[in-house]
């Protein structure tokens, strides 16, 4: 598994493990990052906050919160964790 | 279990709004209880303005800092009393926002819940729905902004969603009032019982049931009233702390061993139980709705390559800012002029009215000058705030606004804030009373507290007024150049005491950036308009009051002992004892006491010249050397905030202590700035 913060634009990740507390984990969650969901990367430039397209709504997430964001690079290994 | 729930609502009270008898078992006009919840940006105001308009009652949710708004919309012969919840993507208890949605819609149990959803993002926004459905209200589902989704290339068939779920379902564009006469229609058919109501509720997954069934029978008998046993048992499963807390104040000690085991050996559940949460979505939408081909652009896409990147969007934020500020200033500044010589006057011939009337000179002078001079402060400065607003109102129902945060977050994260800031601190170049109430939208208490602190070093527009006046009188041609470096300075102190505050005294958790970034649609005129007027009202009440008590007593203290002779007034007394610390900057008293008069209002600072030296624009550049002048306008800048800001600082982060705080530190900057000045000035 690699971060959310290091896919470059047009990347799909998949969504392994959230680290962090309850709260970040419920938050998340709720937005709709749960294991196995595609996550693509709109735009990331390396430094400062990343977006994201999660279930079809845009998110902002500022990079250390994007860091937080596990993904698989593929389906298969999602499935398989 | 309905009936009982009422009985609940009565005698716990904690709601304000009155009711009267409620349901369909009560006759008469009777009034129906719906609230409105949805996930931000999904529209849910702009339904709420549209069914309730000017009847709005907004006010604060018991005990907390977070706006209520309730209104009425009488719909044949019921008085539908609509509740607009605040926007929340689920009901966990993340934030103040998620528990006053669930506790009001748990306690008080109204008799209708209407999610909002935006068609546009169907899955996302019906995650909501699925958290509404485990609670006892019947809920309406309404689809909002099915343009959008059509914009989007989304195609969505409320029927057969409404097959699917056992729900009514509405279609609506609230923005054109399409769907509006469906929804009530709906509503009703949910309090007269003529829609079968069974809803398809979400199931965990078959792994979690037997943890689920274990936890229900365990904590069946230490769950209070109105609370549902299942749905308190799922929250645990979720690790809902306040949950937790509540049936463990009544629980055994050996049963709550037996909690904490369970959960513990559950930890992760919380994912599992979103992820089965969003897996019953997708069973319920499948049929309903047909999202585009991959590789269509939309709209949103095509104009955030340019809005959200890091040196367009940034140049795009500040092409926006700069003709927010012209298209105030432009409009504004002649309506604004207008008003002031319409007030003089008024003021002038009520004077002498009350002198021909033969009442005493202090009175007249009270009426003229304390009263009419107090108020039309207020008055004056309402055409900016409305323009600046408006604007401001605009770009946030347009969706703008989050791309401004995004843009802005980078440069945000350096002071210990993020983007979420932004908003709030550009309110403040409108007024800081605004600036410091805006602050409510960011989550973090820390992040909250700093941008209250920050706030009043934004210039407000009365500030930025009377900055204009004394750099034409003072500097002449190069007053243009003045104004705009000391709104930098500004904008650098800003800056300087977010990070000092932040590394120093305000440890703690980083501010977590999460936010949602809504598609761009077009704006509607009728939220735009309650947004400047709501925003107008709250100035003009806690601004305005306050405004008008501390301009009574500044008259008071200029007019007394002496008559009218402000040069022996008690406020010339108070300027005279601190003139030591003016020397320091080069300022003599009475330039002291029109700087110590904008406590009460920015903007009296001209006022006070004007009565002190009369035509001070001819007066003043004859008694500053040029190191003086730029000491005067820097401590006039960085000087502390109104008395109205302070009020409203001290309501939102309910603590004198750091009120204090902020108040102090401006005033030790805004004085070592001027003394720096004037002495380093004086020097060269």
């Amino acid at each position: 598994m690699v971060s959310l913060a290091r896919l470059t634009p047009g990347e799909v990740g998949f969504v392994g493990s959230l680290e962090g507390g309850r709260r970040f984990v419920s938050r998340l969650a709720a937005l709709g990052f749960t294991p196995g969901t595609p996550i693509q990367v709109v735009r990331n430039h390396g430094a400062g906050p990343i977006i994201v397209s999660v279930r079809g709504a845009r998110i902002a997430l500022g990079r250390g919160e994007a860091r937080r964001i596990k993904v698989h690079l593929s389906e298969a290994g999602a499935s398989e964790a | 279990m309905h009936t009982r729930h009422r009985q609940q609502r009565y005698t716990e009270g904690r709601f304000a709004h009155a009711r009267h008898a409620v349901g369909p078992e009560s006759q008469g006009l009777d009034t129906v209880v719906v609230a409105l919840a949805g996930q931000p940006n999904v529209g849910k105001s702009t339904i709420f303005n549209v069914l309730t308009g000017l009847t709005q009652h907004v006010g604060n949710w018991p005990g907390k800092t977070v706006e209520q708004k309730t209104g009425h919309h009488l719909h044949q012969d019921h008085d539908l009393l609509f509740v607009d919840l605040p926007g929340t993507y689920s009901l966990s208890a993340n934030s103040v926002e998620e528990r006053i949605a669930r506790d009001y819609i748990i306690q008080e149990s109204p008799d209708v819940v209407v999610a909002v959803v935006d068609a546009a993002i169907p899955e996302r926004s019906l995650y909501l729905l699925a958290e509404l459905l485990l609670l006892p209200a019947p809920v309406v589902l309404v689809m909002n902004m099915m343009d959008v989704a059509a914009q989007e290339g989304i195609v969505i068939e409320p029927e057969v969603l409404q097959a699917a779920l056992g729900i009514p379902v509405v279609p609506m564009v609230a923005t054109r009032n399409e769907g509006v006469a469906r929804m009530l229609d709906a509503i009703m058919s949910l309090v007269d019982g003529t829609f079968a109501y069974e809803p398809r509720r979400p199931t965990i997954l078959a792994s979690h049931q037997e943890v689920l069934s274990g936890l229900i029978a365990l904590v069946t008998d230490y769950v209070p009233e109105p609370y549902p046993v299942p749905w308190v048992a799922l929250k645990l499963l979720e690790g809902d702390e306040e949950i937790r807390a509540v049936v463990e104040d009544r629980a055994p000690e050996n049963v709550r061993q037996e909690i904490r085991a369970i959960l513990y050996k559950h930890e992760d559940a919380v994912l599992d139980v979103a992820g089965a949460r969003y897996a019953w979505i997708g069973r319920m939408v499948r049929a309903a709705v047909v999202r585009p081909k991959v590789g269509q652009v939309g709209l949103t896409s095509r104009l955030d390559a340019v809005l959200t990147h890091p040196f367009w969007g940034t140049l795009a934020l500040l092409a926006v800012l700069a003709g927010v500020f012209l298209l105030t200033y432009a409009v504004a500044g002649p309506i604004q002029a207008w008003l002031s010589d319409l007030l003089a006057q008024f003021a002038g011939g009520a004077a002498s009215w009350l002198s021909s009337l033969g009442l005493p000179a202090w009175l007249s002078d009270l009426v003229s000058d304390g009263l009419i001079g107090g108020a039309g402060m207020v008055i004056t400065f309402t055409p900016i705030l409305a323009i600046f607003f408006a604007a401001l109102g605009f770009l946030e129902d347009t969706g703008y606004m989050a791309r401004a945060a995004f843009v802005t977050d980078r440069f945000m994260h350096m002071l210990g804030l993020h983007g979420k800031s932004f908003m709030p601190l550009l309110l403040g170049f409108g007024c800081n009373v605004p600036a410091v109430l805006g602050a409510r939208i960011i989550e973090s208490p820390r992040a909250r507290l700093l941008t209250i602190l920050l706030a009043p070093l934004v210039p407000c527009s009365a500030q930025l007024a009377v900055v204009t006046i004394l750099g034409a009188a003072l500097f002449g041609q190069a007053a243009g150049l003045v104004v705009w470096s000391l709104v930098a300075l500004n904008l650098v102190a800003l800056a300087a005491l977010g990070v000092l505050l932040n590394r120093l005294v305000l440890k703690g958790e980083p501010a977590v950036f999460i936010m949602e970034l809504p598609l761009y649609h077009l704006p509607n005129h009728r939220t735009i308009g309650l947004y400047v007027w709501q925003n107008i009202l709250a100035f003009l009440q806690k601004a305005g009051s306050v405004i008008l008590v501390a301009s009574l007593v500044v008259w008071f203290l200029s007019y007394f002992p002496a008559a009218g002779d402000i040069g022996q007034s008690y406020i010339a007394r108070l300027g005279r004892a601190i003139e030591p610390l003016g020397q320091l900057m080069g300022l003599p008293w009475p330039v002291l006491v029109a700087l110590l008069t904008s406590f009460v209002a920015k903007e009296n600072t001209i006022a006070t010249f004007g009565v002190l030296y009369g035509d001070f624009e001819a007066v003043l550049p004859t008694l500053l050397t040029a190191p003086a002048a730029l000491a005067l306008l820097v401590f006039q800048m960085l000087f502390v905030p109104c008395i109205a800001t302070v009020a409203v600082m001290k309501q939102e982060s309910g603590s004198w202590k750091w009120t204090a705080i902020g108040v102090g530190l401006l005033l030790v900057l805004s004085l070592v700035a001027g003394i720096a000045v004037y002495q380093i000035g004086s020097l060269l």
